[in-house]
């Protein structure tokens, strides 16, 4: 029994001495193992007369319980620790750059046709297109343009033969998509694409984009010149600036009648008059107006029973507005700086 | 077409206190755009004044000391111009004054005090065309009668307001003062004056020359001679009307054909009766034909164009312009007077190739016939009374024209429906009386009837115009169109490859469609001919692009020189072509890469075939298209490295081309690929849909082989699917090594194996035998050394 108490100061002792979970695990060993002290000392028990065994064995498993207590406690004390210690050498400096994870980026005109084609889809608009190479019959006869029309003179078209041309207008695409639809079903679609004028200076590139808008339906749904209105408002206030106002001025345009060209508030100056505006406090933006009977005739539907119509803004025009690009040049130069910085979402 | 304030009050009594901006702007408002608007001359602070004493400047060969008396004191003033001389009566500018060349201020030039300046009629801003040779060199000279100390614009009938307009092709009747009265007789309900055109004709005299209209291109021609004309100055009116208008003064009958042609839009011309001969034809023009127009200029004529011509040959290009040989000169004492109506596309073909000018402009827009009678005897009137000439009583007439009244019935509910509006019969016919329509009620129709002046309007939809413009357009309150909900549909795949390419880290770019033909055929081996421009704007831009490749190696020169490397850009546009004599365009993604490409956390690698690769295979996955695709070698594009280079085919079909860029076209490194949509976007692709999981475990092996260098993965990877069967469900490359204990003709090419079965869980002994009869069939096939398995 000396020698139990002996072994259990020993345990005391070496429990007090360990700082690794090493050392506690060979400590382990010392005593548990199969030639440990406490399986050695507890082989003694054989040769101890037989009233003595009892107490022995008792005090024997006190030991072995007060080993296992120590043990459990100290190692998770010690795995506590170590935890500790690899957290604490893993500290980093937070404030250290990024690793960047690089997006490309979408060209502003895409962006701003994405949000319109969104815009007019949810009004239960179609997005449809055209050829660029057009037919002349399709770009100018069957929008009213007849032959000898001042606004289809070979200055301001590229021909590529007598009767085919780049198209100056995504108006041909109207003219398509009622022939194809046979003057039988509603349209409501827009049309972005590009468009052609043999012109070059100043504030004209002969390579520009346009958006067709066109409705038409049955006369009784009555789509109305205030529709137009209603619907450039919303189009205007959603990709320029809620709190703009809108100004109509009558026009001319052989596809449409009446016609108008319509103004909206310069967003620079808030109407007041700056040099973007040249002092008139308004931006002209889009061409519209009722469809002309002749057109819906010529293409198979009965100006008696359809009515609508059509409008169409430069794309290139609401999409510099729309991110304040001064110059139409840096979006066909394609900086890679330039194009880099129209990689985030739009604030709303 | 300008608006002078002091000409359209002989028309219509506009209140003198309405400022000019705000005629402009209600112009505007009923669509008449303007140009610029303010007064004529918009020089400030001048009056007129007295020079008392002249003195040569001590200090210089040619400035003048003067004293001027202006009325409220006597300025000294500096002046250089060599016709300053005392007793004159000069125009000063004050200090302070603001003119178009700059702000005259109190000063001292060489050592003597100037507090002024005196002006010529050219730095009063008018244009040299308006202005002799003395009125430029020399201060300008006013009269005897000129009130010191009183406004010498006014003085000088100047004192003008003028809007410039841009109106729209369709409103021709607005090329006169006559048709601006209409409009603003419109806006602000005032009526119209008449025109006197009343004059006392001599009855004796007959044309003595024959007319004759050969030509099926004019409809109407008015003749008429005026006799006893004497050429002279025309009176300081007319003058002034006419440089308000942009025209400039030459003599009393000249500017009378001029000023009725502001006056009503009816552009005449007078011949010189003495220089005519006795036959006058109106025919077509013959090709070659030549003709000296009275700008001096010999002109080529061809059969589109309408000429006047006597038994001597042309005398006037019809529309454009008159002949030298017949003008009004100072020795003319007869005149014959023209006024026609020319075939309006003709002039414009005429004018478009020849020349435009104010009459052609006139022409090419259509003319109301009831004004080609109205100027005929305007301009007797004025000759009369300005030229002292004597009106013969004899009128030729050649009319096939119908000028009646268009009569256009129109309900309130037609006008209503198209504009969306509530307004009332009243109103509508108010708005028709304002425009001079007279309109007559029928039950619930109006039948209106719309003067011959305004030649745009002949449909319901026009009048419907009328009323929206003079109703105020911006009185009607938007709404939304009032139509079933429907779902509106729009290209997904387009912006889906557009997100994915951005996602992949590339920038999108937008590039022109215009090249020279010299390069059109470049990028590709592709058989078509170039579309070529019928007219370019220049040989560098002549042509349709094919390959959008060019375009885009365009933009990586751009950056490029910009020192910005790291290029990874790519387009969807199309490209044109002629086939079988067929226009085409095809739809197509191109891009191209140069520089660092940013490849996963905080690493970038140098692009190489691989990554451009990459993007394409990510692409395809997305698509659909997974196993469907194929690169293949063959012969490339000499633009393209003949080694590092690959056609794609989907489907057995090549949808595109992907590779380096030889090093003949540019010293760097840089990748390009080119897909055709249209054809890429013909494979159809299935729904995605829930494909069950596998319950049981795959187990993954890798081997390496030693093999020749030139055998294809692509290759290997059939042999070990055909070995593998069904339960080799992936194979993988995922290690090439050539190098150091590696033969020269040799390389290392190590693959993962991945074992699948739906039904149950692998056995090692069943792996392992598919495992070795993979590696028995490659080493056995292209006499391949294993080197390591696992």
């Amino acid at each position: 029994m000396e020698r139990i108490e002996e072994l259990k100061e020993k345990i005391n002792y070496d429990f007090e001495t360990v700082i690794h979970l090493e050392e506690l695990n060979e400590l382990k060993v010392k005593y548990l193992g199969k030639k440990g002290l406490i399986s050695e000392l507890n082989t003694t028990i054989k040769d101890l007369p037989k009233e003595e065994k009892k107490n022995f064995g008792q005090a024997m498993n006190e030991v072995k319980v007060l080993f296992q207590e120590k043990y459990l406690s100290l190692k998770a004390k010690l795995e506590e620790e170590k935890i500790k210690e690899k957290l604490e050498s893993e500290r980093i400096d937070i404030t250290l750059p990024s690793t960047k994870v690089r997006r490309g980026s979408k060209h502003p005109m895409s962006l701003a046709i994405e949000e319109i084609e969104d815009l007019f889809v949810s009004m239960g608009y179609d997005v449809v297109s055209g050829p660029e190479l057009e037919s002349d019959e399709y770009c100018f006869e069957r929008l009213n343009l007849p032959k000898g029309h001042p606004a289809r003179d070979m200055q301001d078209s590229f021909y590529i033969t007598k009767d085919y041309l780049l198209r100056t207008q995504t108006s041909s695409v109207q003219a398509r998509y009622m022939m194809e639809k046979q003057g039988k079903e509603p349209i409501r679609i827009i049309v972005p694409g590009k468009t052609y004028r043999r012109e070059d200076d100043a504030t004209h590139a002969p390579q520009f984009s346009q958006i067709e808008g066109l409705v038409i339906d049955k006369k009784e749904n009555h789509v109305s010149l205030a529709d137009l209105k209603g619907t450039l408002e919303v189009f205007a206030r959603h990709m320029l600036g809620s709190n703009l106002d809108l100004r109509f001025r009558p026009s001319y345009f052989p596809f449409t009648e009446p016609s108008y060209e319509v103004d909206v508030t310069c967003f620079k100056c808030h109407g007041k008059g700056c040099n973007l505006c040249k002092q008139t406090g308004w931006i002209e933006v889009f061409a519209a107006g009722m469809v002309h009977p002749n057109v819906l005739r010529m293409n198979g539907y009965d100006p008696e029973v359809w009515g609508g119509f059509a409008f169409g803004p430069g794309w290139d025009r609401i999409t510099m507005f729309r991110y304040g690009i001064p110059d139409i040049r840096l979006m066909y130069q394609n900086d890679i700086r330039f194009l880099q910085e129209f990689d985030r979402k739009d604030g709303e | 077409m300008i608006l002078s304030r002091n000409f359209i009050k002989d028309y219509i009594d506009i209140d003198d206190k309405k400022p000019i901006e705000e005629i402009a702007r209600d112009m505007v408002n009923v669509g008449n755009e303007y140009d610029s608007c303010g007064p004529l001359i918009s020089a400030t602070s001048l009056v007129i004044g007295k020079v008392l004493e002249v003195k040569m400047h001590p200090d210089s060969d040619h400035l003048h000391l003067c004293k001027v008396d202006i009325g409220s004191e006597i300025l000294d003033i500096v002046c250089g111009a060599p016709n300053v001389r005392e007793g004159l009566k000069v125009i000063v500018a004050k200090d302070g004054a603001v003119l178009p060349g700059g702000v005259i201020k109190k000063g001292v030039i060489r050592g003597c005090a100037s507090n002024g300046m005196l002006c010529s009629m050219k730095e009063l801003g008018l244009d040299n065309k308006f202005l002799s040779k003395a009125d430029i060199e020399g201060i300008a000279e006013l009269g005897e009668d000129a009130v010191i100390g009183e406004d010498p614009i006014h003085y000088l009938g100047l004192d003008d307001e003028v809007i410039d307009f841009e109106l729209t092709a369709n409103r021709g009747d607005e090329l006169s003062m006559l048709g601006l009265a209409y409009e603003l007789g419109a806006i602000y309900s005032l009526k119209v004056k008449d025109i006197d055109t009343s004059y006392s004709s001599v009855q004796d005299e007959n044309l003595k020359f024959s007319v004759d209209i050969q030509s099926n291109r004019c409809s109407l021609y008015l003749a008429k001679k005026v006799k006893n004309v004497k050429i002279g100055e025309s009176p300081a009116f007319i003058k002034n009307r006419l440089i308000a208008c942009g025209i400039r003064p030459i003599n009393n009958v000249v500017d009378i054909s001029n000023y009725v042609m502001l006056e009503t839009g009816q552009p005449l011309h007078f011949y010189d009766a003495a220089c005519l001969g006795d036959k006058l034809i109106v025919r077509d023009a013959v090709d070659g034909e030549k003709l000296k127009t009275l700008d001096g200029q010999d002109r080529v004529l061809s059969k589109e164009d309408i000429v006047i011509a006597n038994q001597d040959g042309a005398i006037g290009l019809a529309g454009v312009m008159g002949g030298f040989t017949t003008e009004v000169s100072e020795h003319t004492t007869s005149i014959i007077i023209e006024s026609a109506i020319f075939d309006a596309v003709s002039v414009r073909k005429t004018s478009k190739r020849i020349l435009r000018s104010e009459a052609s402009n006139r022409f090419e827009k259509g003319l109301d016939p009831k004004r080609t009678y109205m100027a005929m005897d305007r301009a007797c009137h004025l000759l009369e009374k300005y030229a002292s000439g004597s009106v013969c009583s004899y009128s030729y007439a050649y009319d096939q024209t119908t000028s009646l009244d268009k009569v256009i019935s129109i309900t309130c509910h037609d006008i209503n429906s198209v504009l969306g509006t509530d307004i009332s019969l009243n109103s509508i016919v108010q708005v028709f009386d304002r425009l001079g329509f007279v309109t007559k009620i029928e039950n619930d129709t109006m039948l209106v009837s719309v003067p011959s002046r305004r030649l745009d309007i002949s449909i319901k939809e026009d009048l419907i115009e009328e009323v929206g413009r003079i109703y105020g357009i911006n009185n009607i309150q938007g709404k939304l169109p009032n139509l079933p909900i429907k779902a509106g549909s729009y290209d997904k795949t387009t912006r889906f490859i557009r997100n994915k390419m951005v996602d992949l880290g590339l920038n999108e770019v937008l590039t022109q469609i215009f090249l020279p033909d010299s390069v059109v055929h470049q990028y590709t081996t592709d058989q078509f001919d170039t579309v070529m421009l019928l007219d370019p704007l220049s040989v560098e831009k002549n042509a349709l692009r094919y390959s959008l490749i060019p375009s885009l190696m365009k933009v990586y020169q751009y950056n490029k020189s910009r020192n910005l490397n790291d290029i990874s850009i790519f387009e969807m546009a199309k490209g044109f072509y002629l086939s079988n004599h067929t226009y085409g365009e095809e739809y197509k993604l191109a891009m191209v890469m140069s520089g660092e490409y940013y490849v996963g956390l905080n690493q970038t690698k140098k692009v190489d075939f691989y990554i451009i690769k990459g993007i394409i295979e990510e692409l395809f996955h997305s698509l659909g298209y997974a196993g469907r695709y194929r690169f293949v070698m063959g012969e490339f594009p000499l633009e393209f490295h003949p080694g590092q280079s690959a056609y794609i085919e989907v489907s057995g079909k090549r949808v595109g081309i992907i590779g380096k860029l030889h090093p003949n076209v540019v010293d760097d490194d840089v990748f390009v690929a080119e897909i055709s949509l249209d054809k890429l976007l013909q494979n159809k692709t299935g729904k995605n849909k829930y494909k069950e999981l596998n319950k049981f475990p795959s187990i993954k092996k890798d081997f390496a082989v030693i093999l020749d260098k030139n055998i294809l993965a692509e290759d290997i990877i059939k042999v070990i699917k055909k070995a593998g069967g069904k339960k080799l469900t992936d194979v993988k490359v995922f290690d090439v090594y050539v190098g150091k204990n590696i033969d020269e003709d040799k390389k290392s090419i190590a693959f993962s194996l991945t074992f699948e079965d739906y039904t149950k869980t692998l056995t090692d002994e069943e792996v392992t035998l598919l495992f070795e009869k993979v590696i028995q069939a490659v080493t056995d096939k292209y006499e391949a050394v294993l080197r390591d398995h696992d």
